[in-house]
């Protein structure tokens, strides 16, 4: 067992969580869940950090945001979704800013479900990630630890409406606005 | 100073330095969360953060910080050696500002807007404790009649005894040293997210990892000037000077618990107050005192 495993600090980020499951982030610092017992620390600097955890959904405006702060981190670093708006944009996904759950900016290795999430299942979340995270430790370490793929930035235009891009749909309804005239 | 004490120094401050602060980092975090009703990490905690932080993908913000931090870890070691070894104790107060000069550089030259707030507050606290520092070196050399430091073992009962107001001065400035609440300005373990890291929020992987190894040699080093006050020439004195120097960390650790940070202009303002009222007091008692005794034998 490495060291790595044993003193991962995070960082969090809150894209547009309604601050439900960012409460829960907090509440597992306090004495009742102690996440420093793991040698966790809530560090607030990518450069420092080795999960990411976000919470709530991402959107137009701070997809750069998860993105730069994904970049910032350096390797060997895991991604934590926090909450079913960061696994998939839960109750926010049809919203005409909302473009997702966090995997629409970058890789996700756990997904932690939960409305809000539970101090319980963050914790489980993140010692499921201190496996993945010795991995690309290993990986690292062994020099074959592959780049990021990330995917190509969407925007609130693309988003899929019942099978239709929202640009589509406007552009559709625009036509036939012009067509009845 | 003999070449044997400087070996020996050498061989003991610069192998056990770096276990003993470990440990006593470690003391410190367990302590913390045992006060806030924690169950707190494990004690070798601060050696698994440097251990991870060695492993983790080496990137650089520019060519010139790694280089930095390196001198300003080089010159806390040599500090300590040079103080663990009798020497000069002026000598050792100014290579330690030259390590924190260095540490301040290597935040300033990353252009990044965090560390350089960081690196300013750090030149505030420098102006914060360094005058207490050198009146504490005058102090020493009033007190034992020399500036090197193995004069104390010359001493028939300790400095505190007849320099208590300049202990008192120097265990304040102390917080500001080991960076500990209220004047943890700089950099904190504990403000999670103020100005995101202050001085080392550019330091990543290894130049962090050498940051966190510099502390443990420095509160080793300040431990020991906080002994020098404690011990005398005999092996009670040792055994007073551990004791004590214990107890001090537990104070800083308690202080540091029961505090909120304060602004930088009250720190300085505080510093300087208990500095020059502690060491002028204290001196002019000290002569007085002395004067008097004098007076009294030869009269
Ligand atoms: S998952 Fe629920 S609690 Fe969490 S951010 Fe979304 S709506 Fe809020």
């Amino acid at each position: 067992m490495s060291s790595t495993i044993k003193s991962p600090w995070l960082i969090h980020y809150d894209a547009s969580s309604c601050n439900g499951c960012d409460i829960e982030v907090l509440a597992c610092l306090t004495p009742m869940y102690d996440v420093e017992r793991f040698g966790i620390i809530n560090t607030g600097n990518p450069k420092h950090a080795d999960i990411f955890l976000v919470t709530g959904s991402v959107n137009e405006r701070n997809i750069s945001v998860v993105r730069q702060i994904y970049e910032q981190m350096l390797e060997p670093k895991v991604v934590i979704a926090c909450g079913i708006c960061a696994c998939s944009g839960g109750i926010f996904k049809e919203c005409y800013n909302t473009l997702g759950g966090v995997d629409v900016a970058i890789p996700v290795d756990v997904y932690a479900p939960g409305c809000a999430v539970r101090p319980e299942a963050i914790i489980d979340a993140v010692v499921c990630g201190l496996g993945v995270l010795e991995e690309k430790r290993a990986a690292l370490a062994a020099g074959e630890l592959p780049p990021a793929e990330l995917p190509e930035l969407p925007t609130a235009a693309d988003k899929q409406l019942d099978g239709v891009s929202v640009r589509d749909a406007a552009a559709a309804e625009l036509h036939a606005e012009i067509r009845d005239e | 100073m003999t070449w044997q004490s400087f070996l020996l120094a050498l061989l003991g401050f610069g192998l056990l330095g770096p276990v003993v602060g470990c440990l006593l980092a470690g003391i410190d975090r367990k302590l913390t969360a045992r006060l806030q009703n924690r169950v707190g990490p494990p004690l070798l905690q601060p050696y698994y953060d440097v251990r991870k932080l060695l492993a983790k993908d080496q990137v650089q913000v520019n060519r010139y910080q790694g280089f930095y931090v390196a001198l300003a870890l080089g010159f806390a070691i040599a500090a300590g050696v040079l103080f663990f070894a009798g020497g000069n104790f002026l000598l050792v107060a100014f290579i330690v500002t030259l390590s924190s000069l260095f540490f301040i550089v290597a935040a300033y030259s990353t252009r990044s807007p965090y560390a350089e707030l960081g690196a300013e507050r750090e030149i505030v606290q420098v102006m914060s404790y360094e005058p207490m520092v050198l009146l504490a070196c005058v102090a020493f050399f009033i007190g034992s009649g020399s500036f090197n430091t193995i004069q104390v073992l010359t001493l028939d009962k300790p400095l505190v005894a007849t320099l208590p107001l300049v202990f008192i001065g120097l265990v304040f400035i102390l917080t500001i040293k080991l960076r500990k609440s209220p004047f943890d300005l700089s950099y904190s373990h504990h403000a999670h997210q103020e100005l995101v890291k202050g001085i080392s929020t550019e330091m990543s992987g290894r130049t962090l990892a050498m940051v966190e190894i510099m502390h443990w040699y420095e509160t080793v080093l300040f431990l020991g000037w906080v002994a020098l006050f404690l011990a005398w020439g005999s092996w009670l004195g040792a055994v007073v000077a551990v004791v004590g120097v214990l107890l001090v960390y537990f104070l800083e650790v308690l202080i540091d618990n029961t505090y909120a940070r304060v602004k930088w202009q009250l720190m300085l303002k505080a510093s300087w107050i208990v500095t020059f009222v502690c060491v002028l007091l204290n001196l002019f008692a000290y002569e007085w005192l002395s004067r008097l005794v004098s007076s009294l034998v030869t009269g």
